[in-house]
């Protein structure tokens, strides 16, 4: 036996990426769903609250537009990530990828791959619901770098939680259910539905300000709204510095639930 | 040492006691067949060889690693057919084949192995839309893509047609002439009679008897039923030696046409033993 070399997480990691893409594109009911119910949130909004906020010039659908970008990267990065586990898991993916010599990482890694393609695409959407329906401007380079790395922390800290929620998810058929407790309740009380946010009790402010939703809308409407809406928000700041602290806090605490929790195959085999 | 080796080996689900003890031994090179009713134990047995399940007790080592920890060289070494399996349903073939090979370090070329287990007319078609057989046969090609030492089959052949079946039953011969280790499980005791150097059954999570397909059982010394007709009569006799009573029978001009010789097949000698352990 010569001892040929195993293909690497990072090959393999890609590899499974470009299957994930390529199952997701050939399902067209996830396709359309995923895509069209954000977009189609924004446009009803937009439609049902179609003024503007006082003296900023600023109008809803554009303030609306921007938190919806942090509501379409949650659902499409916690839902792919928490449901697509529990149905691999189901459908006997992981048990078959568990039986071939590859990582963990790299099933993961091309988890990871579909997230952010799906991701980039869903904000793109957005953006050009926002710019060609509501006349959103599209801000400078610097907003951008900040778009960037909160973009980056965003996708990583909601897939990582929807890895780590999969493991309580028993049936992929209550996956949505599931799933969906969590992600309306945060949007309710994170700013993306309800804003400014300063309407709520403080005290539930206190509660959304624990949980990556609030910061993430809060970062995007820094990203795309005049600085003057700051007014608007919880602190009367845009608080970049903490944005980026609590994101990243998550990143890590779901990393290790992700670790603590993942298993290939159910737990009682 | 050999490919598989098992001492004492348990299996407890929730206080169900589904593999009560068993030992079993594996050389390189053999095909070995798991036989036994539903719920007997085997899937549970070849998944805890598979690592895919932990064990309650006892001991096992596979390719010389304790299947519960071995890593991904070790799984590389290793092919598996489940029992049921529907993933990549929105892939073709092709695709999944392909991307399976690419986990290993020396994998068979794809077009091959689809050619091998008969799919090479639906090597574009999407897995979603092949028949039940055809499914189990894109299994069965995931299993051998990457050249395993060892192949685990639980039950390759269900649904298969019987010219599916032949043909697999080929690929299985072949792959055991290159030296690959098969724990093959079957409800078809003429796939374990066609296929196995050696077999055991099990029954209630233990195994019940163990033996080579010619043996189980005793059945190779449970002789001959011998049956032919004489004057317009019908005649049978049990016996040990068929020989020395056909010799007679020549001797005395009885009509041979109508002579048969059966022997326990291997269905009635598993039969008997799953009776007799119920
Ligand atoms: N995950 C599980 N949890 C609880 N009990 C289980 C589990 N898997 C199997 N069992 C039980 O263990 C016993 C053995 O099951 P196993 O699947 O090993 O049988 P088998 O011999 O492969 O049967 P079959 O021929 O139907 O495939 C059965 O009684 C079954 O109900
Ligand atoms: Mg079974």
């Amino acid at each position: 036996m010569t001892a040929a070399v195993l293909p690497g997480t990072a090959h393999n990691g890609l590899a499974r990426g470009r299957v994930e893409l390529l199952q997701f594109i050939r399902d067209r009911t996830a396709v359309i769903f995923t895509f069209a119910f954000p977009a189609m949130l924004l446009l009803l909004f937009g439609t049902i609250f179609g003024d503007s906020y006082e003296d900023t010039g600023v109008s809803v659908s554009q303030v609306y537009t921007a938190s919806m970008i942090a509501y379409g990267i949650l659902s499409t990065a916690f839902i792919t990530m928490g449901s697509g586990l529990a149905m691999d898991r189901e459908d006997g993916t992981l048990k078959r990828l568990h039986g071939t010599p590859i990582t963990s990482t790299a099933y993961l890694m091309g988890k990871l791959i579909l997230v952010f393609v799906l991701s980039i695409a869903e904000v793109t959407m957005l953006l050009l619901v926002g710019v060609l329906v509501y006349d959103m401007p599209l801000p400078d380079a610097s907003h951008w770098v900040v778009f960037g790395w909160l973009f980056l922390l965003s996708v990583i800290a909601c897939t990582l939680c929807g890895i780590a929620v999969s493991a309580l998810v028993k049936r992929a058929r209550t996956a949505g259910a599931i799933l969906n407790v969590p992600l309306v309740a945060l949007q309710f009380i994170s700013g993306v539905f309800i804003h400014p946010i300063t309407q709520l009790p403080s005290w539930l402010i206190t509660v959304a300000s624990l949980f990556p939703v609030k910061w993430m809308s809060q970062g995007f409407r820094y990203v795309f709204l005049p600085d003057s809406m700051k007014v608007y928000e919880a602190a009367g700041q845009w608080e970049l510095g903490r944005i980026a602290l609590v994101l990243g806090a998550w990143c890590v605490i779901g990393l290790v639930l992700c670790l603590v929790t993942f298993r290939w195959t159910e737990k009682d085999r | 040492m050999d490919v598989i080796e098992v001492s004492g080996l348990r299996k407890t689900y929730r206080g169900h006691d589904a593999v009560r003890g068993i030992d079993l031994n594996v050389p390189r090179g053999e095909v070995f067949a798991l036989l036994g009713p539903n719920g007997a134990g085997k899937t549970t047995t070849v998944e805890i060889l598979e690592g895919h399940r932990r064990r309650s007790g006892g001991e096992a080592r596979v390719l010389g690693e304790d299947p519960g920890t071995a890593g991904r060289v070790w799984r590389a070494r290793i092919g598996v057919v489940l029992q049921d399996a529907d993933d990549a349903a929105d892939l073709t073939v092709t695709e999944m084949v392909r991307h399976v090979a690419g986990f290993y370090p020396d994998p068979r070329p794809v077009a091959e192995v689809i050619d091998l287990v008969g799919l090479t007319e639906k090597s574009k078609a999407r897995i979603r839309t092949l028949s039940g057989g055809q499914r189990r046969r894109v299994d069965v090609a995931l299993g051998i893509v990457g050249r395993p030492e060892l192949l685990f089959l639980d039950e390759p052949t269900t649904g298969f047609d019987p010219a599916a079946r032949r043909q697999f039953w080929d690929l299985i011969r072949a792959l055991a002439a290159e030296g690959t280790t098969i724990l093959l499980t079957t409800h078809y005791l003429e796939e374990a009679e066609a296929l196995a150097d050696r077999l055991a059954v099990l029954s209630g999570g233990l195994i019940v008897a163990e033996g080579t397909p010619a043996t189980l059982g005793g059945r190779g010394a449970a002789g001959a039923r011998v049956s032919w007709r004489h004057g317009g009569v019908q005649h049978t006799e049990q016996v040990t030696d068929p020989t020395e009573l056909i010799r007679k029978l020549v001797a005395e001009d009885a009509d041979l046409t109508t002579l048969t010789v059966t022997r326990p097949t291997l269905e009635d000698t598993y039969l008997t033993l799953i009776g007799d352990h119920r």
